[in-house]
C-alpha cells in the first residue's frame, strides 16, 4: 500500500467518527497549547528582567563599599553601614582603567522637595553628567547636569516628569527655581518618562550634581559606582581594574566589584529553569493526551473489527493494518499538534497584547519539545492497539467475535 | 510495495494459469490431510479432519453441508485466513500453510477473491472505493485503480451507484458491489460463502448467474451452501459432515 494511500485512508477512518476524531485533537491541541502558551510566559519573564537589566545600562560594573560575599544588588538601595566610605577621588580613580569608558559616582538620599506651596519628599540622587549616558537615560526638556569638576557642587537639579507635572503642572518647569532641603536649586532639565526600572522610579527622581547631594546631606561618601566598561569584553577586567585601584588606595579589600552580567546571568539560568520546569509540567497534560488517545485507539479497533477483518481478506498484511492505526494515530496527533501550536501562538499573543511589557512568545526548544512529545505519544500509545488490531484473526472478526 | 507486487505477478505468469487442467494432474488448489482443530475451553474440537481435496483451475466447486459440518472453515483456509493445525495445502504448487503473514497476505491480495454472505462492504466508503480497496491495499497505481473500478462498475451495472454508500444500496446491488471488489484483482479463484444467503430468490439468482459467469471466464468458483438448489449447480459438488468429506458428487469426481 503507497504511502499516500494510508494517509488517504487514514483520514477517511478518521472522519468517519468525527466528534471522537474532534476531541482527541482537542485533548492533543489543549496539551500543545499549554506548553506553548505557559513557556511562551516564562520566557516573557525572562525578556522582562533581562530587559529591565538592560534598561539600567550595558556594560556595568557596579562598585559598593563593604565586603559582602552575597552577589546581587538591592534595588531599593538601601543605606548599609559603610565600613570605610569610597569617596569620589575613589571613583575618580577608577577611571584611570583602560577598560573603563565612563562612571558614575551615586549618592542617595531623600529630601523635601518644594516649589511655590507645592512639596513632598523626593528621593535626590547625588552624580555626574555621565549618569545619563551609563544609566540608558534620556531628557524631555532642557540639560541634565554640567560635565566639570566633581567636587563643584552647583546649585542645579534634574526633575523626573512625574515630579515636574506634579509640582509645574503645564508650566514651564526648566529654568525655574525649587528647594531641596535647605537649599535652592534651579531646575536645568527634565527627564524623559520612562517608568519603572529595577524598582527605581527615575520618573520621581531628583538629581543633583554629587557634590551638592553631600553638602545637602552632610557626607561624603559614595553610595555606589557605575562603571561602564568600553566593551562586553573588557567588563572583566574593568572589574579587576576596579578591585585593584581602590585595593591600591585603601590598603585593603573593603569594596564588593559586581557586574551586572553576573547578576543577569543568575536571573537568566533561574527563570530559564522555571520555563522548563512549567513547560514540563505542561508536558504532562501532553501525557494525558496520550493515554487519551491509546484509549480512543481501543475502542477505535474494537469498533472496527469487522473492517480489519475484511481488509486481512482483501489481502492486508497484519503489518499493514498496524501502520494504518500508526498512522491515524499519527495524523490525529499530528493535527492535534498544529491546532495547539496555533492556540498556543495564539494566546502568547493575546498576553502579549494584555501585557505588552511581558514579552511573552514561545522559546523555539518549547515548541519543538511540543510537538515531539505530542506526535511521539500519539504514536506511543497507538503501538498496543495497533499490535491488537495486526493480531485479530481474520476469520473471528469477520464474524463479528 | 508495487515492486514486490509486479514480481509477484511475474511468478504468477511464470506458474501460469492454465484452464483446462485435468483433474488426474495437481491441481491449483491441493488439500491432503488436513485437520483444524478449535480449542474451545478445554476441549478440543475437530472442524476439519483429514480433508484431502483438488480443486483445478477454473473449476467450479460447491460445498454443502448442515451448520458446523467444518464448510465455512475449509472455506477459510483455503482463503489463507486460517492456518490448518496438520496436513499440507499446495495453492499454485507452493505450499502455502509455511508462509508468514505479509507472504499470506499478498497471495490473498493477488490469488483469492472473497464474496461473503453479509457482504462486507466497508460502511463509510462509497461503492467505487470499495471496489478499488483491494488495490490500494496492494499498493497499484492511482491510475489503474481508477480505470479498473470505472470498468468494473460498468461490468457490474453499477455506473449510477458509483458514489453511493452500501447503506444507499439495495441487497443485490451490495453482492455486485462486493463481487466486483473481489475480482478487483483477478484473482484465480473466487471463494463464495452463502453468496445468496441475505438476499431474496430473484436477487440471489442473480448473483449467482453473476458468479457463473465469472467461473466461464475462467475464475475457479468455491462456493459454500447448504442450499441444494444452489449447490448442485456447481460442476462438482462435496458434501461435509462433521469435518470429513463424506461424498463427492458430479463430474469433477
Amino acid at each position: 500500500m503507497k504511502f499516500n494511500d494510508i494517509t488517504q485512508f487514514a483520514t477517511a477512518s478518521l472522519r468517519g467518527s468525527p466528534a471522537r476524531t474532534l476531541l482527541m485533537m482537542l485533548a492533543m491541541s489543549i496539551g500543545v497549547a499549554a506548553v506553548v502558551v505557559l513557556t511562551a510566559l516564562g520566557e516573557g519573564a525572562r525578556g522582562y528582567v533581562v530587559g529591565q537589566f538592560s534598561a539600567l545600562g550595558t556594560n556595568l560594573v557596579i562598585v559598593m563599599p563593604g565586603r559582602t560575599e552575597t552577589a546581587g544588588i538591592s534595588p531599593g538601595m538601601l543605606i548599609g553601614q559603610v565600613p570605610r566610605e569610597i569617596t569620589l577621588d575613589d571613583a575618580e580613580a577608577i577611571l584611570r582603567s583602560p577598560a573603563v569608558k565612563r562612571i558614575a559616582p551615586l549618592t542617595v538620599g531623600s529630601a523635601l522637595l518644594s516649589h511655590g506651596s507645592l512639596s513632598r519628599e523626593v528621593v535626590v540622587l547625588g552624580s555626574t553628567s555621565d549618569l545619563l549616558a551609563v544609566r540608558h537615560m534620556a531628557m524631555s526638556m532642557g540639560r541634565f547636569l554640567p560635565a566639570g569638576d566633581l567636587h563643584e557642587s552647583t546649585p542645579v537639579c534634574v526633575l523626573g516628569d512625574e515630579l515636574r507635572r506634579q509640582l509645574f503642572g503645564n508650566a514651564p518647569a526648566v529654568g525655574q527655581w525649587v528647594r531641596l532641603g535647605d537649599r535652592r536649586f534651579r531646575v536645568i532639565g527634565v527627564l524623559a518618562p520612562q517608568g519603572e526600572s529595577m524598582g527605581m522610579r527615575t520618573d520621581e527622581l531628583a538629581i543633583v550634581p554629587i557634590a551638592a547631594a553631600h553638602q545637602l546631606f552632610n557626607t561624603s561618601g559614595v553610595f555606589r559606582v557605575l562603571i561602564e566598561a568600553k566593551s562586553r569584553e573588557s567588563i572583566g577586567s574593568a572589574q579587576r581594574d576596579a578591585e585593584r585601584i581602590l585595593f591600591q588606595r585603601h590598603g585593603e579589600k573593603d569594596v564588593t566589584v559586581i557586574t551586572q552580567d553576573a547578576v543577569l546571568a543568575t536571573f537568566d539560568r533561574i527563570l530559564t529553569a522555571l520555563t522548563m520546569a512549567v513547560g514540563g509540567i505542561a508536558a504532562i497534560s501532553l501525557a494525558v493526551a496520550g493515554v487519551l488517545i491509546m484509549n480512543v485507539m481501543l475502542i477505535a479497533v474494537a469498533q472496527r473489527v469487522k473492517e480489519i477483518g475484511l481488509l486481512k481478506a482483501l489481502g492486508a498484511s497484519g503489518r499493514l493494518i498496524r501502520n494504518l492505526f500508526f498512522a491515524e494515530a499519527a495524523l490525529l496527533s499530528g493535527v492535534g499538534a498544529i491546532t495547539g501550536l496555533g492556540l498556543g501562538y495564539l494566546g502568547s499573543l493575546l498576553i502579549r497584547q494584555l501585557y505588552p511589557i511581558i514579552p511573552a512568545s514561545p522559546p523555539w526548544w518549547a515548541v519543538l519539545a511540543a510537538c515531539g512529545t505530542a506526535i511521539g505519544t500519539g504514536i506511543l500509545f497507538s503501538v498496543w492497539p495497533a499490535r491488537r488490531a495486526a493480531r485479530l484473526d481474520p476469520v473471528a472478526a469477520l464474524a463479528g467475535r | 510495495m508495487a515492486r514486490e507486487s509486479g514480481m509477484a505477478e511475474k511468478e504468477a505468469e511464470m506458474s501460469g494459469k492454465q484452464p483446462g487442467m485435468g483433474s488426474k494432474e495437481p491441481g491449483m488448489i491441493e488439500l491432503s490431510q488436513v485437520s483444524r482443530i478449535f480449542t474451545v475451553g478445554d476441549q478440543q474440537v475437530g472442524a476439519l479432519r483429514g480433508i484431502d481435496l483438488s480443486i483445478g483451475a477454473g473449476d467450479y466447486v460447491s460445498i454443502m453441508g448442515p451448520s458446523g459440518s467444518g464448510k465455512s472453515t475449509l472455506l477459510n483456509l483455503i482463503g489463507l485466513l486460517d492456518r490448518p493445525t496438520s496436513g499440507t495445502y499446495k495453492l499454485e504448487g507452493r505450499d502455502v500453510t509455511s508462509l508468514n503473514d505479509v507472504q499470506q497476505a499478498r497471495v490473498r491480495s493477488e490469488k483469492i477473491g472473497f464474496v461473503f454472505q453479509a457482504f462486507h462492504l466497508v460502511p463509510r466508503l462509497t461503492a467505487a472505493m470499495n471496489i478499488e480497496l483491494p488495490m490500494i491495499l496492494a499498493g497499484l497505481p492511482a491510475e489503474e485503480r481508477k480505470f479498473r473500478v470505472r470498468e468494473a462498475l460498468a461490468n457490474y451495472g453499477l455506473l449510477e451507484r458509483a458514489d453511493h454508500r452500501p447503506d444507499q444500496l439495495s441487497g443485490g446491488q451490495r453482492q455486485r458491489v462486493a463481487i466486483a471488489r473481489a475480482t478487483s484483482m483477478h484473482p484465480s479463484v473466487l471463494l463464495a460463502d452463502e453468496p445468496t444467503g441475505n438476499l431474496d430468490q430473484t436477487t440471489g439468482k442473480e448473483v449467482l448467474h453473476l458468479l457463473e459467469q465469472l467461473h466461464e471466464q475462467g475464475v475457479a468458483l468455491v462456493m459454500v451452501t447448504h442450499d441444494p438448489a444452489i449447490g448442485g449447480r456447481a460442476e462438482r459438488q462435496i458434501h461435509m459432515v462433521d469435518g470429513k468429506i463424506v461424498s463427492v458428487t458430479g463430474d469433477g469426481g
